[in-house]
């Protein structure tokens, strides 16, 4: 393993998005902060998710999990699609990195970029809103697996893509869909019987439980379940993307 | 020890076969032509080279590397210019050539880059972001690009496309530098002027076989040899038949026929042009180029030697 070259793939990733970082940061953290404002103040008096636990301080773990898997997704995605149409992929492509160093840094960056819109998130939620941390370790464990998962999920997309477009449909399709179902705004008990069990076979809707499990000590399936899940949903797109990479799928002409 | 090594490669892709069994060998300090026209297969050659394509069969080493196998040596030997100009618009001249440094695994290498950056006029620039350098400027830094590791062997794709005079000057004075320190040097070009001043050895690769491989003077023996203009007092209203399927050029007052280096005497053919009645004015003799020869190998016109 050649760690230099990869520590420098993965500060290069970071360089990029911190130079634009009004729309890789601050954005998203605006727009978790609008949902919060709308949601919160709408709902907050009709609706009780967890015993003693108000609607406001429900929604902030899943608009923070939210944040952060969406923005791990777009920092692997957009950059490997970047590169891909602009050409600069060659600079990567051409040096003596394997694989593997590619992978481990481009998804360090967007674990990176998931952890500190989440950290952006939960300060200004902190001044709007009481958020309890009942098991920090549970926090940081889940949003480091989902946002490890997501940029997986996102270097996949940025493969196969071969035009921005591509990428959109992916995040509009797929992503914010199965995001917003996952129990970001309710608790899935909630649901009809039908949307229930669909709800049980969106993986995303583990990451948002247990996740949420870590602020209150409450979730809707137990917290080594959605675990395990994860667990098992990140090693099988990571591994998918691994072999991608190896495979060199859309970057190296077979 | 060959600089680059080619052993029967083949990669077709779909009904194009690229690259047709292609071997050959470059060896170290060696300025080296690769020319042939467009689609020949050049770029797919060197794309294979630099890891960006994978072939269907045979084998490619650089200084002794496989390019599979022991990619990351093969990647330390080789340089590549590509032909495309490509940049990463987020980052400044600097920050480019210290992340390549970087993936290379080159954690104190500013003395180069400062060097490089002097070297090809880019000093000055080294702060700006790549968005907002010239086309020129831009083909100078992935030139920078290519050496932050100081390869010994350096491909050249196209280099100069689109290059003003002046900037092919200094890149080319550049890059004769690197060659006189040893350096190997594989140039792809449609110049073909270029290739002729520069290079020693040339090979031609056409519909993805390797048509010649010689020394650049074997090259230029290879043709007809020469051509002899003669121009006369008079319009020429006919050619002495026993020239009539050596003619080039017939126009008004000139004639241009070939010759054979080795064989013709050219006061004998005067004296065959003069007893057919002609007042002859002016001779000279104009010798093959590179760009001759390429054209009788491969059928193509110079302005479409692109690839």
């Amino acid at each position: 393993m050649n760690w230099f070259a990869c520590y420098t793939l993965f500060r290069k990733e970071i360089t990029r998005f911190t130079k634009v970082w009004l729309q890789t940061v601050m954005a998203p953290v605006l727009t978790s902060l609008l949902y919060l404002l709308v949601f919160g103040h709408v709902l907050q008096d009709r609706v009780e998710v967890f015993p003693g636990v108000n609607y406001v301080s429900f929604l902030i773990p899943g608009l923070l999990m939210m944040a952060v898997i969406q923005n791990a997704f777009a920092n692997s995605s957009s950059s490997m699609i970047q590169s891909k149409v602009m050409g600069s992929i060659v600079f990567i492509l051409l040096p003596p990195l394997s694989e593997l160093e590619m992978f481990v840094a481009y998804i360090g960056a967007a674990i990176t970029r998931g952890i500190v819109v989440g950290i952006g998130v939960f300060i200004l939620a902190f001044f709007y809103a009481d958020v309890p941390v009942h098991n920090g370790f549970i926090v940081i464990g889940f949003a480091v697996l989902g946002s490890f998962t997501m940029g997986s999920l996102g270097l996949i997309a940025g493969m196969w893509a071969e035009k921005f477009d591509q990428i959109a449909a992916f995040q509009n399709f797929l992503i914010m869909p199965l995001t917003f179902l996952s129990g970001v705004f309710y608790s899935i008990k909630s649901l009809p019987p039908m949307w229930y069990e669909l709800s049980k076979w969106n993986p995303f809707f583990y990451m948002i439980d247990g996740f949420r499990y870590g602020f209150f000590g409450q979730s809707d399936k137990p917290v080594l379940i959605s675990f395990l899940i994860m667990i098992t949903f990140a090693l099988v797109i990571s591994s998918v993307c691994i072999t991608l990479l190896k495979s060199g799928y859309k970057l190296r002409d077979n | 020890m060959s600089a680059i090594k080619l052993e029967g490669v083949s990669k077709r892709f779909d009904s194009l076969q690229a690259l047709n069994d292609v071997s050959f060998s470059i060896e170290e300090g060696e300025f080296f032509g690769l020319l042939g026209p467009n689609g020949a297969g050049k770029s797919t050659l060197i794309s294979a080279l630099a890891g960006l394509l994978r072939v269907d069969s045979g084998k490619l080493s650089v200084l002794g590397a496989d390019v599979r196998k022991d990619f990351r040596q093969a990647r330390r030997n080789l340089g590549v210019v590509p032909q495309e100009v490509v940049i990463d618009p987020f980052f400044t001249v600097r920050e480019t050539l210290m992340f390549q440094s970087g993936y290379f695994g080159l954690r104190k290498n500013d003395d180069w880059v400062d060097e490089l950056l002097t070297k090809l006029n880019l000093m000055d620039k080294a702060d700006t972001n790549l968005r907002k350098l010239s086309g020129g400027m831009k083909r100078r830094v992935l030139i920078a690009q290519a050496l932050v590791h100081k390869p010994p062997v350096l491909v050249l794709d196209e280099p100069t496309a689109g290059v003003d005079v002046e900037l092919r000057q200094s890149m080319w004075k550049f890059i004769k530098e690197l060659h006189s320190k040893g350096h190997t040097i594989v140039l792809t070009t449609h110049y073909l002027e270029e290739a002729e001043e520069l290079c020693d050895r040339i090979g031609i690769i056409d519909q993805g076989q390797v048509i010649a491989m010689e020394s650049k003077e074997d090259l230029l023996a290879r043709g007809l040899g020469s051509k002899l203009l003669i121009k006369t007092r008079d319009p020429i209203k006919s050619v002495p038949p026993e020239l009539q399927d050596r003619v080039v050029r017939c126009e008004g007052v000139e004639l241009e026929i070939t010759l054979h280096r080795d064989q013709d005497s050219i006061v004998e053919i005067l004296d065959q042009l003069k007893a057919h009645q002609m007042d002859i004015t002016y001779v000279s003799v104009v010798n093959d180029n590179l760009q001759d020869v390429f054209v009788q190998m491969t059928g193509n016109k110079p302005a479409s030697v692109k690839g």
